[in-house]
């Protein structure tokens, strides 16, 4: 069982971290297309045309590797995590659902149009699709965002015995509480589902995803045109493209770290434990800021420490004093506690990288504004590589907010003494989970599965993602070396020419495929 | 609405999208497991895979999607059918999306290697998705053994049997045959004088294993027939799936391709209510003890997520978005291959 449990788990981290590459790239660039093509729609300027057509085929191979690459997470829950289905199938599978029904339609739906149809189709109806395209990532995102926030800071719910038909005193059928081996059956199911959504933490984390994602699509188009900028390819477009990313790109930026701020005080409120981690703050008390150090959960201290004393009193409460004391790791028990290490250095290369990308595209608007730009061949090329690290801390996030909720798969709520300054603790001092309104993660997977399954589908996913992941370069590689084409505007009942024009390059492209 | 009513329109609703997924994936695959028979030279292994090329993933959203309603509204059966089929449905992904990939990759190289290697994996995926499905039906249909709590108590081998390897091998036939048909519409010239006599053969092979797998579930798997009793009006089903069959070789006869395409069409609809016919209301049937059996009441969600699920306007008007867009590249787009104007895998464009 317990191997299973971590095979498991590294499947779904594997196969969810693959898949988190797509989702930023397919949000941040649907927005970024909604803009040219509305910009396209009104100036006729083909640049906008050209650059609408460009991004688009890089957004469609992401999301059709984002589709391939979700269906696996979606199967996931059933194959490696029956228990926690069962338990929670009432309320998240029904966010799972909804992103299936309202986006996954909505954008597959149009997203032919957007992808074939532009001569087909009249200009109006071909932008507004692109917007369908572009709301419908979002709204994918939204309800995955639901859900995982549901397991976070569960709310609008109940946890309920299920019932089962039984024989009453009477001798008639009743329904009596599901008992097997003497344990009662319980799941959990909705009470109010605008209450599930906007559970405590949604709105917090889906600002901080969203933005991500906009950061990502910002500096994805940074690393395109610089390219272009320092191969002196494709200029006119790079320079647009370069302006309106480098705004995005620090606009964004710094909402994360706004957002962030706020969010993890939330985080504070409602699992404490997590945030303990992230800081590697062992005593409750007066919590210094930690700058660098390592984690040593052992001795229960951080090593080779500097810190900003008070640092995190004021994070926390925004407390000018620097001295109000936060909950630290020291009120939970050992096997209540998330895993340190992990959490505490991924949230560190999360706000790391975020702030290089503040410094980024502040340096960037500058030298734009000096017009040097072209000159700072060593600020193109970061940007160039900026992506990767963009990349990284958008899943170092995914990676703090996933590992710091264990040991839960469904976090139960805590409870705070009347001034909210401490944790109601038992008398050995630690605080006590109510373990009925929670699910631990080690009770979460498929009894019926064991190791060697377990490794085999771990072994094919490994496979089937590597080789995805080089055919995603490969293609991705060849698009962008070949740049933007140039668009020409079709006329009026011109349709039957541009339809011939394009067979004859489908033809040629036949012939030497 | 009370939750034995509600229950059963989420019953039906699952069959449709069902339903639309088999259809819709079906003639992708189909069209996967001919590629290697019906194509003879480079030029033409292209243009079917381009027949598909921008259809594969909006097709497979259908999947998705009744995954997603599966898990929300019986979260019971979800969580049992997926584990009990952990290396089927994982091998079922792998086959999924290696085909996908295959699409893609064959065309970045010109050595002839490469390509048959890439033309193999299409085929062995299309085929071995379509086996799995199969499979599943056939060993659900039968029923497997799980626990009160509703956990898996047999192994993998358990799941194989000669009724699930026989649906197997009939789901294969029966997609090769619409694939078939599918891509007859689609091409001109040699390669669909070809794909007449493939559409044909397809054809008998389908019928003998109908045959085949009609007779096996009538004598050995008794569940299969229980409701034909109870309610005769049911026997339409199965009476107007021998008339579409029959009309599928008529209409290829006069050729008239969009009917037989039609026609086949409707025989996967009519397997897939027979198949929930048999089942119902069982979505897991327990053979160690009936009173374990999943069914869509005891394994439903609760009342409320029943209500406020994705209501059913909002998911209309989604998959009218989705047919809409299957009637543009479809129907609209018929005969594209034939002009040369040929619509490149989506990568490609």
């Amino acid at each position: 069982m317990e191997t299973v449990i971590v095979l498991s788990r590294l499947q779904f981290a594997f196969t969810v971290m693959f898949h988190y590459i797509f989702p930023p790239l397919t949000i941040g660039l649907g927005i970024i297309l909604a803009y040219l093509e509305t910009r396209y729609y009104f100036t006729r300027k083909p640049i906008f045309a050209a650059a609408t057509q460009f991004w688009m085929k890089i957004f469609v191979l992401n999301f059709a590797i984002g589709v391939a690459s979700g269906i696996v997470m979606e199967f996931q829950f059933g194959t490696n995590w029956a228990t926690y289905s069962r338990f929670v199938g009432d309320v998240f599978g029904s966010a799972l659902a909804a992103e299936g029904i309202f986006a996954f339609f909505l954008e597959s739906g149009f997203l032919a149009v957007v992808a074939f149809g532009r001569t087909r189709v009249a200009r109006g109806f071909y932008l507004f699709s692109v917007y369908m395209v572009a709301l419908g990532s979002i709204f994918s995102s939204v309800w995955i965002v639901v859900a995982n926030s549901w397991q976070q800071t569960p709310a609008g719910h109940h946890v309920v015995e299920m019932m089962r038909e039984g024989i009453g005193p009477d001798g008639g059928s009743v329904l009596v509480p599901w008992v097997i081996d003497g344990v009662v059956q319980r799941r959990a199911e909705i009470v109010n589902f605008l209450e599930l959504v906007f559970n405590p933490s949604t709105v917090q984390r889906l600002s901080h995803v969203l933005l991500g994602c906009v950061a990502v699509g910002a500096f994805f188009v940074l690393s395109v045109s610089s390219f272009f900028i320092l191969k002196k390819r494709h200029l006119e477009f790079a320079r647009h493209s370069m302006n309106g990313a480098l705004i995005l790109g620090l606009v964004s930026s710094l909402g994360l770290a706004i957002n962030g701020h706020t969010q993890a005080q939330n985080v504070y409120r409602y699992q404490p434990a997590k945030l303990a981690s992230f800081e590697g703050h062992f005593e409750t008390g007066k919590a210094d800021l930690n700058l660098i150090g390592w984690p040593n959960a052992e001795k229960e201290r951080i090593d080779f420490d500097i810190s900003i004393p008070g640092g995190l009193s004021f994070m926390v409460f925004d407390d000018l004093t620097f001295s109000k004391p936060v909950v630290g790791l020291d009120r939970f028990r050992p096997e209540d506690r998330p895993p340190l290490l992990l959490s505490y250095l991924s949230w560190r290369v999360m706000v790391g990288i975020g702030v290089l990308m503040i410094a980024a595209c502040a340096l960037g608007i500058y030298y734009n504004w000096r017009k040097t730009l072209p000159e700072k061949r060593w600020l193109l090329w970061s940007l160039v590589v900026g992506i990767v690290f963009v990349m990284a801390s958008n899943q170092a996030g995914w990676i703090g907010a996933e590992v710091g909720r264990q040991p839960w798969i469904v976090h139960p709520p805590v409870i705070w003494n009347e001034d909210s300054t401490d944790l109601v603790v038992g008398e050995d001092g630690f605080y006590q989970y109510d373990e009925a309104v929670g699910l631990r993660t080690v009770h979460a997977v498929s009894p019926s599965v064991n190791a060697a399954e377990a490794t085999t589908s771990l072994i094919l996913f490994l496979v089937l993602y590597l080789s995805l992941a080089a055919v995603w370069i490969m293609v991705l590689d060849s698009k962008i070396r070949k740049g933007p084409e140039e668009y020409v505007i079709p006329e009026q009942g011109d349709e039957h020419g541009v339809k011939k024009a394009s067979a004859a390059r489908q033809h040629a492209r036949l012939d030497n495929a | 609405m009370s939750f034995e009513l509600l229950v059963i329109i989420w019953f039906i609703l699952l069959n449709v999208l069902l339903i639309g997924y088999a259809i819709l994936d079906g003639f992708d695959l189909g069209v996967g497991i001919l590629h290697p028979f019906v194509a003879k030279d480079d030029t033409e292994r292209r243009l079917v895979m381009n027949s598909i090329g921008p259809l594969w993933d909006g097709n497979e959203v259908w999947l998705v999607t009744f995954g997603g309603a599966l898990f929300a509204m019986f979260p019971e059966a979800y969580a049992s059918i997926f584990s009990t089929f952990y290396l089927p449905f994982v091998l079922l992904l792998f086959a999924l999306i290696f085909r996908a990939v295959s699409l893609e990759f064959r065309s970045k190289r010109i050595s002839p290697k490469w390509r048959s290697f890439w033309d193999v994996m299409f085929f062995a995926g299309s085929t071995l998705a379509a086996l799995l499905f199969g499979v599943a039906v056939g060993a659900l249909m039968q029923g497997v053994a799980i626990s009160e709590r509703g956990d898996f108590l047999g192994s993998m081998l358990d799941l194989i049997s000669g009724f699930s390897v026989a649906v197997g091998l009939f789901t294969v036939a029966l997609l090769a045959m619409h694939g078939s048909i599918y891509l007859y519409m689609k091409t001109e010239g040699e390669l669909q004088q070809r794909l007449y006599g493939w559409m044909k053969g397809t054809w008998y092979v389908y019928l003998a294993l109908f045959v085949v797998v009609t007779i096996w579930s009538t004598l050995f798997v008794p569940a299969s027939l229980q409701h034909f009793r109870d309610t005769p009006v049911l026997w339409v089903v199965p009476l107007l799936n021998i008339v579409a069959i029959a009309n599928i070789m008529r209409a290829i006869k006069q050729e008239r391709p969009f009917y037989a395409f039609i026609s086949s069409c409707l025989t996967i609809v009519a397997l897939v209510v027979l198949f929930s016919a048999a089942l119902f209301p069982n979505l897991v049937p327990a053979v160690n003890n009936p009173a374990y059996s999943i069914t869509v009441f005891n394994g439903a969600s609760s009342p409320l997520t029943l209500k406020i699920g994705p209501d059913h306007r909002g998911h209309r008007h989604a998959a009218g978005v989705v047919l809409y867009h299957h009637y543009l590249l479809d129907v609209q787009g018929q005969g594209d291959v034939r002009r040369g104007q040929l619509l490149i895998v989506d990568f490609e464009m």
